[in-house]
């Protein structure tokens, strides 16, 4: 007699597999990321290289498809080493916050109609305070190597954050408003027929430049900046723990891309009703992907006197007359609410 | 007011500057078309120039007698020290090296043993496949280097030009239009 056919197992099954399900959908989400994030490191070697007329690796399997699995187990087999002069449990720390805090924030994107790990009302949010614990990683790594280059990173990083995050959630405001929710699944529905692209243009000017920052992807890799400060904050990692702040910047680079998608371009929503959900979302998550690496292949990197400039005296503004521009245009055609 | 119009200025900079970086972008996406600058090596070969300073070998004058004479030129100007011979003489009188050994490891292809090589012997080669799985294997010998043709140099024999030997054993190597010529002059600058 199977455990399945008890009455009180027969009550709850469907609570069980509800259950179930949610858990699978979160793997599903998960190892999705991490492969994807994974596979990155090689997609923008190979990208990278077709924009730079030459070829990238391409050795390892099919067009280099192996290439990762080379790399893998090289950096699998490094030592695991942490300098004696290191802070060691802020330095352990460090590279768990860089992949966990993206990680995470994955969390409250809704992939497709079925498909999103957490329907949360407050999504936006939970994304910036993801957003916002994940500059702690670079802080912590940087302040526990104890190494010059490390800190002077940090400081950039530091004056970074302090430019970005200003009009990195004001930018999503106007989105916000429109859709009269936090809840990015709200966000979705609510582009049904005008994708906020039009409407949000600004604001979604001001969050491109922003999500670059909270990836600190090129041009806003101050931190890191291998020409003047030697890969910067993760100076002293090797191994995997340099491998976790590595995928964590590449989960980073898939996550905003998913944000840009499902904030200002309709996420799951497309025009043909054949073409399922899930390739609408990932078609237009790709194409962005792709545009971090053409961005980090043709722009130069400003100082970072002139990104706290850029920030604080024109997109600042911008991100607020976007608002002000925004509620008053919804008041106008809501009527006076 | 002075400050307005400043912003004011900077802020069409701004745009300008916005307007270029995506110029750029777009120009680097149409990179994306380009023909590729990498050669894939080990499938395409590079297109080496004759003069390419690879390999050095031992080169034979057009009769097939090898040219160097062990005269120990190479060796004194090799800036590495990488050539090491020992000249000996033949009952008829030739001079040659007993032994010519060229250390690769430490080579550096300058090619001053070639400018330096009066009979044309050493002579470098459009040639840069030059690993070994062993480190000794890079310690070439005489019958390493030697090479059955005369290199870049095709016509020179210096035998058939150099005074009193010239005579003495040209005759029996030369024929035909490589027949000895008249024994040079030492004492004139003139070619």
């Amino acid at each position: 007699m199977s455990v399945f056919s008890l009455p009180a197992v027969q009550a709850i099954l469907p609570q069980l597999m509800s259950i179930a399900w949610g858990i699978g959908k979160a793997l599903i989400v998960l190892f999705g990321v991490v492969i994807c994030g994974a596979y990155m490191s090689l997609v923008e070697r190979r990208v990278l290289g077709l924009w730079q007329d030459r070829y990238g690796p391409n050795r390892v399997g099919p067009f280099g498809l192996f290439q990762l699995v080379a790399d893998m187990l090289k950096i699998f087999f490094k030592e695991d080493w942490i300098p004696p002069f290191a802070d060691k449990f802020l330095f352990v720390l460090a590279p768990l916050v860089a992949m966990g805090t993206m990680i995470l924030a994955f969390m409250v994107i809704p992939v497709t109609p079925d498909l999103g790990v957490a329907d949360l009302n407050i999504g936006v949010l939970f994304f910036m305070a993801m957003a916002g614990l994940a500059v702690y990683a670079v802080l912590l790594g940087g302040y526990a190597s104890g190494n010059k280059y490390a800190l002077l990173g940090v400081a950039r990083s530091a004056a970074q954050s302090l430019s970005y995050e200003v009009f990195l959630g004001l930018s999503m405001m106007g989105v916000v408003a429109r859709a009269g929710s936090f809840d990015l699944r709200t966000i979705v529905l609510s582009q049904q027929g005008l994708w906020n692209i039009i409407p949000q243009f600004f604001g979604f000017i001001a969050f491109l430049i922003a999500g670059i920052a909270v990836v600190h992807r090129h041009p806003f890799d101050q931190p890191e900046a291998e020409q003047e400060l030697a890969d910067g904050y993760h100076i002293e990692y090797g191994g995997m723990k340099w491998g976790m702040f590595f995928v964590g910047e590449y989960v980073g680079i898939i996550l905003i891309s998913a944000m840009i998608v499902t904030l200002f371009f309709g996420g799951w929503l497309g025009p043909f009703s054949v073409v399922p959900p899930f390739v609408w979302f990932a078609l237009k998550t790709g194409a962005f992907m792709l545009f971090f690496i053409l961005i980090r292949a043709s722009v130069p990197r400003p100082r970072y006197d002139q990104v706290m400039i850029l920030s604080w005296q024109y997109l600042l503004p911008l991100t607020l007359v976007n608002l002000i521009i925004t509620g008053a245009v919804l008041l106008w055609v809501g009527g006076a609410a | 007011m002075r400050a307005l119009v400043q912003y004011c200025v900077n802020l069409k900079g701004l745009c300008v500057g916005a307007v270029t970086q995506v110029r750029t972008i777009g120009m680097v996406f149409l990179h994306a078309a380009r023909k590729r600058q990498t050669l894939l090596y080990p499938e395409e070969k590079p297109d080496l120039a004759p003069r390419y300073r690879g390999r050095p070998v031992l080169t034979r004058d057009p009769n097939g007698v090898e040219r160097c004479v062990g005269c120990g030129l190479c060796a004194v100007v090799c800036p590495v020290d990488c050539i090491a011979l020992q000249q000996e003489e033949r009952e008829s009188g030739q001079w040659f090296a007993k032994f010519f050994r060229l250390n690769m490891s430490r080579c550096v292809f300058c090619g001053l043993c070639e400018e330096a090589c009066p009979t044309s012997a050493i002579q470098l080669t459009p040639d840069f496949e030059l690993g070994e799985y062993r480190r000794e294997d890079l310690v070439l010998e005489k019958e390493d280097l030697l090479i059955s043709g005369t290199g870049k140099d095709h016509s020179y024999s210096f035998r058939t030009h150099i005074g009193r030997a010239s005579a003495e054993f040209g005759a029996q190597w030369a024929e035909g239009d490589d027949a000895p010529q008249s024994p040079v002059d030492t004492r004139s600058l003139l070619p």
